[in-house]
């Protein structure tokens, strides 16, 4: 997985036990809500078009992000609802739960949000969301063919991502 | 211990009707709660639509970095949530007594105007022993009873 003798991609694979296939899809959006990729594994219902979908979704994250910022019961400082934030700025979340499926949210430092959609009894999968993360780096942002900002299509990455997923449990 | 920060009702249609703080490090005012409820009332809404299948109910549970959102939605549309420590067990069943209780003390109430705020100033001593002992749970002392539903709602305007 070491292309240039740069990073490894993770010191070891997050533990992912017993085969199964929990997920139901995956998003990344970059900093100004383009929707870089998206990937669907089990999805039946679809109640909007494509571009609507990536639109509420990425409108539900931010929306979210500063429901939790205003709510933060340990910060004394009460920004107003709503005020822009630099990513990792303010009390950010995980991941929620409904009865249908679980969310899975991590924003990086450059404001790469990526967002992964399983069923809803899966575990934590916050170091899982890392390793997508290295795989992003390594098989996208290391591209020389790629430009920053464009939706991704690489095949190499897609397999990569599936395999990874799918031994998800 | 275990420790909730603070209780929001919400109505149908996304109104706040009831919210008590029980010790947040900043206040929120009383125009920034309503706000944060209408939010939670229409995030809740749009993740049933993101549903990847059919059945979604809404966000039962939100784990932020420094809080869990408990939620529990009646069948008649009023949602019930509760902002506690982040891995506090329990939450759903203090939500059903939450509701017990605004069924029994607010619903049964012939004074109380429907979806409007909650000023019914309730005895949670005359509560039944099993929320007694969840709310003993939560909050580890005796006085922090009088904290649920025995005060009044601020008032809106």
């Amino acid at each position: 997985m070491q292309f240039f003798g740069g990073s490894e991609i993770s010191p070891s694979l997050p533990a992912s036990t017993a085969a199964g296939n929990n997920a139901h899809m995956i998003y990344v959006f970059n900093r100004n809500g383009v929707c870089l990729l998206y990937r669907e594994w089990n999805r039946p219902v679809r109640t909007l078009n494509a571009q609507q979908d990536h639109k509420l979704m990425f409108g539900l994250l931010f929306s979210l992000k500063s429901l939790t910022t205003k709510m933060d019961p340990t910060s004394l400082e009460k920004r107003n609802l709503g005020v822009p934030q630099l990513p990792g700025q303010g009390c950010s979340f995980h991941s929620f739960h409904t009865n249908t499926y679980k969310l899975s949210f991590m924003e990086t430092p450059s404001g790469i949000k990526i967002i992964l959609v399983t069923h809803p009894r899966t575990g934590d999968l916050r170091d899982p969301l890392k390793y997508i993360y290295n795989l992003y780096v390594e098989y996208v942002v290391k591209n020389p063919l790629y430009t920053p900002g464009t939706p991704i299509r690489f095949e190499l990455f897609n397999t990569a991502l599936d395999q990874y997923v799918r031994s998800l449990s | 211990m275990a420790a909730i920060y603070s209780l929001f009702i919400v109505n149908k249609s996304g109104g706040l009707i009831f919210y008590k703080e029980y010790g947040s490090a900043g206040r929120m005012d009383t125009n920034d709660s309503l706000r944060v409820a209408s939010l939670w009332h229409s995030m809740h809404a749009i993740s049933q639509q993101l549903s990847p299948t059919l059945g979604c109910t809404g966000i039962e549970l939100l784990e932020a970095d420094t809080f869990d959102l408990h939620c529990f939605q009646s069948l008649t549309g009023t949602k019930f949530f509760v902002v506690c420590e982040p891995g506090t067990q329990q939450m759903e069943g203090l939500l059903k007594h939450i509701y017990e209780l605004y069924t029994d003390y607010v619903l049964k109430n012939p004074f109380y105007e429907m979806e409007m705020p909650i000023r019914c100033e309730l005895l949670i001593s005359t509560c039944r022993r099993p929320y007694r002992r969840i709310v003993l749970r939560c909050w580890g002392d005796e006085c922090t009873l009088n904290f649920v539903f025995c005060s009044f709602f601020p008032p809106v305007h």
